[in-house]
């Protein structure tokens, strides 16, 4: 049966085998011992492209997805709005079937649009430098870690509690993979001077705000770097981390017209002060100019990367999220200034209408009572899980039980594709318990 | 070609003495020529101590790095400010502007452990005759 | 619009690119104005615009979808396109991680299936799907190299043995894992040099990582050999399975030796590089490794799905679970393809790079002429006596459409030109590409100037790599 995806006839390989000169195609494989060549797989018999788009449509139809319910949940993926104008220009294929710009005269296209993914996470973060984006937020916050215990030469790294519990994981995993030590810290007590960095979640995992002016102040006072994880649709109302002084700052960039996509693919948007571009992991593209004079983007400063300095590399990233990076940038352009301050400002509003209502029924309270974006922690009369079960009968997806940390606790996400009419429904339900 | 009142080692690494047991130290023509237009140069700070034969510092062109060798032993008096801004100038005059780090000699006597000009030359011919073949 | 253009360049104050839903509760106070950002400086575009610039930038781009694109150890095959359209289901993409496990059962099947697959087509036990990318596959891996010996307990084995060969990402990975490298030589043939091999491989050895085939594009026949003495000396045997299109559907690692291996989804499955990702990098290990595997992995309990962590797992390396994404895409190619489909996908691509051995190789210098796998190694040596570059010629290749190899790896082979047709390329663009490249070589002889000052026909001509990295200019910055 012909492939759709072997454009070579019968008649195409007859002539290539006379070619080179064997008469069969098995004799090409002959340097494999005979026993180890003729392998047999227990896999499903093939379908036509017909066939499994059903079958798929089926599976795909198994999953609950978030434009049939309403979605209250974050923890680290987010549902926000993606404008059409994401797709439109992801779903070109000069750019998604394009490789790592390597050859830059045909690849102008990736090396500019990383140009301006760069920039506009300066501008949002307000660093200095970007680079191309790596695996995603809490890898990023991992490699920073790295990173900055490389420039100060130190081996130990600080975590506040109140970093996301998986992030904190990821960190670890980095951390300790390089023989380093981390230690999660209280922000109100005081930090060793043998830390390398202090890494603050900004909002926070519960949501609320930080004091992140005190903190950077006590990483420098001894010497350490700080780090930022910050919510980058947050950066459209709220201080962005150059302004207190933050010396990296990592971001998950999916809430930048990503879908939530089960958990991948991310984006990890990682940013830093100049002084230590040299350190900074992952690709980074300049501008420069060809022999005609004609502005041009390259893959630049490559000396840091695992490809030339192998094992003396600060990271061995290679493939990193560029397709997302570029959604990034669409999603963006598209907003703008204004849009995007829109954007956090519904999140905010409807944010904090969800909350009064909910810490207004009975047996609920918001547990924490400072200023907070889209997500806040509630305290319920029951058992999370079970109200999440209710509201998930009536086309509601709740909140994140986070009972393991908090007794009874749900931490609630509110972003621009919630409605009034479904944060009413959901604080109904609640008030039902 | 190579300066004749500079001594030299096998890391392609050139010492110039000054009077009072100090010294000036670049990168030879050969090894400028085989790094290619050196992009970046990353030099141990004025105080710094080095030791011979041991990395001091590096050099980037711009797909690759090398390990820059300190000739002698010593403490890093001044580093040249121009070249860290113009790195360049260690392509194009690697034997005057392009010099990197003066220092002061701790152990005078290692400069007998380098080669002298002639020596030097022959080395990086032999290096060159082997590299055509 | 041209795209010497940027987005400050076409912003202008007042702007929008799409249009946005009004409050639709009252207003909340405001927090502290501590707290809150003085200004936003983001361009402002309209959608025209906007759309204008980005088509004007992907037209300078080329892609698979443009052309012939035969990088070595890349696997650029065509990506199927009802791929694309299934993984933009809402009931894949809009999908949130944190969602009950009974309300993403068709995910986690899909997710268990694939595990499955992997683990039967590598030869393995099991597969965990989470790492990233392929780089992060090979940290993933060696993390749980370390700790496996770690549990093992006794002397603490501190170092990974790598070939002289390999790609940059193994000596990197292994140093993001705290270990040291030993370097293991090739011989003349292009394989492994047994008897450095044995000199190194000692008890401060944790594994050999060896890509196979080679990064040369060869099987190295004594792999069994080299799994046996690595085993006996307390070893691990890892395999770097980027070049695994050349043994899908007839050669299992698991078989040769190997206790795991990491494989690329955005390589050998089908799934588009995307200009630098999302890639996908799982890892399948044999039956010692599994409890080490990084959380979580799927499982299946009477016809149920969900998630579990690994008894001595590694932890997470990853926020979520992996590029599901990517995912959803490589399980639809295995699904299309089945075992017999694998296989005719092994064999075009290996009769394929046989095909260009052959016919370039008189025109070529091959340092090593023997039958090899999906990719063939070329040296630009011969040209190089003119002046002619690997580069040069590289560069050259741009002006006739065509994307040339990877160039200058392997690093054991001077002026290399590692060159991977794939199975999805016909006889005709192989053969354009050889009139192509017999043309260069031609030109090498009679003009190398032309060569030189290549490419002349792309959108812009050879860039200054000297000043980007001299005086770097990674971004622009908008003031107001």
């Amino acid at each position: 049966m012909p492939s759709p995806y072997l454009p070579n006839t019968d008649a195409d390989r007859r002539a290539m085998l006379r070619e080179i000169g064997v008469s069969s195609i098995e004799e090409l494989f002959q340097d494999i011992p005979e026993k180890l060549r003729h392998a047999r797989f227990k896999l499903p018999p093939p379908l036509s492209e017909l066939e499994l788009k059903k079958e798929l449509h089926q599976l795909a139809s198994r999953n609950a997805s978030l434009d049939n319910y309403a979605c209250f949940l974050g923890g680290g993926s987010y549902r926000h709005f993606i404008p059409s104008t994401v797709e439109h220009v992801t779903g070109r294929s000069e750019f998604y079937t394009a490789y790592t710009p390597y050859q830059a005269e045909v690849s102008q296209g990736t090396l500019q649009t990383v140009y301006e993914y760069q920039s506009l996470v300066c501008q949002l973060t307000g660093m200095e430098v970007s680079n191309a984006g790596m695996y995603d937020g809490s890898t990023a916050a991992g490699e920073a870690a790295i990173m900055a215990c490389i420039i100060k030469k130190k081996n130990k790294v600080a975590v506040s509690t109140t970093v996301n519990p998986t992030y904190r994981e990821v960190i670890n995993t980095y951390v300790t993979g390089r023989n380093l030590s981390i230690e999660t810290v209280e922000l109100n007590s005081s930090l060793s001077s043998d830390c390398a960095c202090l890494i603050v979640q900004q909002p926070n995992f519960f949501g609320y705000l930080e004091e992140m002016e005190a903190y950077v102040q006590k990483a420098h006072d001894i010497g350490a770097l700080f780090i930022a994880i910050v919510d980058p649709i947050s950066l459209g109302m709220f201080k962005p981390p150059e302004d207190y002084r933050a010396d990296i700052a990592v971001a998950d960039g999916q809430a930048l017209g990503n879908p939530t996509s089960f958990g991948g693919p991310g984006l990890g948007a990682f940013a830093c002060r100049k002084e230590y571009l040299r350190q900074m992991p992952g690709r980074i593209v300049g501008k420069t100019v060809d022999v005609e004079g004609k502005p041009g983007y390259v893959m630049t400063l490559v000396t840091r990367e695992q490809y030339i300095r192998r094992e003396r590399a600060t990271s061995n990233i290679c493939t990193s999220e560029a397709l997302m990076a570029l959604a990034a940038a669409v999603y963006l352009a598209t907003l703008g200034k204004r849009g995007l301050r829109q954007v956090a400002e519904l999140c905010y509003h409807k944010a904090h209408y969800a909350a009064e209502k909910v810490a207004k029924l009975k047996g609920y309270s918001l547990v924490f009572q400072k200023p907070f974006f889209k997500e806040f922690v509630i305290r319920c009369p029951i058992a999370p899980s079970q109200i999440n079960q209710a509201l998930f009968k009536e086309g509601i997806i709740g909140g994140l039980d986070i009972s393991y940390i908090i007794d009874n606790s749900m931490l609630l996400c509110v972003t621009e594709m919630n409605t009034k009419q479904e944060i009413d429904k959901l604080v109904e339900i609640l008030g039902a318990f | 070609m190579n300066s004749k009142d500079c001594k030299y080692t096998q890391e392609h690494e050139w010492i110039r003495p000054e009077p009072g047991n100090k010294g000036s130290i670049g990168l030879t023509d050969y090894a400028q020529s085989q790094l290619g237009d050196i992009v970046y140069l990353d030099l141990p700070a004025p105080g710094t101590q080095v030791e011979q034969f041991k990395k001091m510092g590096e050099v980037e062109s711009v797909k690759a790095v090398s390990d820059i060798f300190s000739p002698v032993s010593g403490q890093v008096l001044e580093i040249n400010q121009t070249v860290i801004d113009e790195p360049g100038l260690v392509n194009e005059d690697p034997y005057g502007a392009g010099w990197l780090v003066r220092l002061e000699l701790s152990k005078p006597s290692e400069l007998d452990a380098l080669m002298d000009s002639d020596k030097y030359d022959k080395f990086v011919a032999e290096l060159s005759e082997e590299e055509s073949e | 619009m041209s795209h010497y253009y940027l987005l400050p360049n076409i912003s202008q104050p007042g702007k929008i690119g799409c249009s946005l839903p009004t409050l639709d509760v009252s207003p909340a106070k405001l927090p502290p104005k501590e707290l809150l950002r003085r200004e936003l400086k983001l361009p402002e575009v309209s959608e025209v615009e906007l759309m204008r610039y980005f088509t004007a930038l992907s037209k300078l781009n080329y892609g698979v979808d443009t052309g012939f694109y035969p990088l070595g150890s890349c696997t650029m095959k065509y990506n199927p396109k009802w791929h694309e359209d299934i993984a933009k289901l809402a009931g894949f993409a809009s999908i949130h991680p944190h969602q009950p496990e009974e309300s993403v059962q068709g995910a986690l099947q899909l997710m268990f299936e694939l595990q499955e697959y992997l683990a039967e087509i590598t030869g393995m036990n099991a597969t965990s799907l989470v790492p990233i990318a392929g780089a992060h596959g090979e940290l993933t891996g060696l993390l749980m190299v370390k700790a496996y010996h770690q549990h093992r307990g006794g002397k603490a084995r501190k170092k990974i043995l790598l070939t002289d060969s390999s790609h940059g990402t193994n000596p990197a990975s292994a140093v993001m894992c705290g270990f040291e490298i030993g370097v293991v030589a090739s011989d003349s043939e292009g394989n492994v040099d047994m008897k450095s091999l044995e000199s190194v491989m000692n008890e401060e050895v944790a594994a050999l990582t060896l890509t196979m085939p080679t990064t040369l594009g060869l099987f190295d026949p004594q792999i069994v050999e080299i799994s046996q003495l690595v085993h006996e000396r307390g070893g691990l045997l890892g395999a770097d399975g980027a070049n695994l299109n050349a043994f899908l559907g007839r050669v299992k690692f698991g078989e040769l030796g190997y206790d795991y291996v990491q494989l690329n989804l955005h390589k050998t499955f089908s799934t588009p590089h995307g200009g630098g990702g999302p890639g996908s990098g799982p890892v399948c290990a044999k039956e010692n490794l599994t409890d080490f595997l990084p959380s979580p992995l799927v499982t299946k309990n009477n016809g149920k799905y969900k998630f579990v962590s690994p008894a001595k797992s590694i932890g997470r390396i990853a926020n979520f679970y992996g590029n599901f994404g990517v995912m959803v895409k490589a399980y639809a190619y295995i699904r299309s393809l089945g075992a017999e489909g694998l296989k005719e996908v092994s064999e075009n691509a290996v009769l394929n790079a046989n095909y260009l051995k052959e016919r370039l190789k008189p025109y070529y210098y091959l340092p090593y002429d023997r039958t090899c796998m999906h990719e063939v190694v070329f040296s630009g040596k011969r040209q190089k006596v003119k002046g002619v570059h690997t580069l040069d010629i590289a560069k050259r290749l741009l002006d006739y459409g065509l994307h040339p190899p990877t160039v200058y790896f392997p690093l054991i082979v001077d002026e290399a030109l590692m060159t991977e047709p794939n199975e999805t390329e016909s006889k005709q663009t192989l053969d354009a590409y050889i009139e192509a490249m017999k043309e260069i070589a031609r030109e090498a002889e009679e003009n190398p100037e032309i060569l030189h000052s290549a490419p002349h026909n792309t959108p812009v001509r050879r860039l200054d790599d000297v000043r980007a990295a001299r005086n770097p200019d990674l971004r622009w910055e908008m003031r107001s």
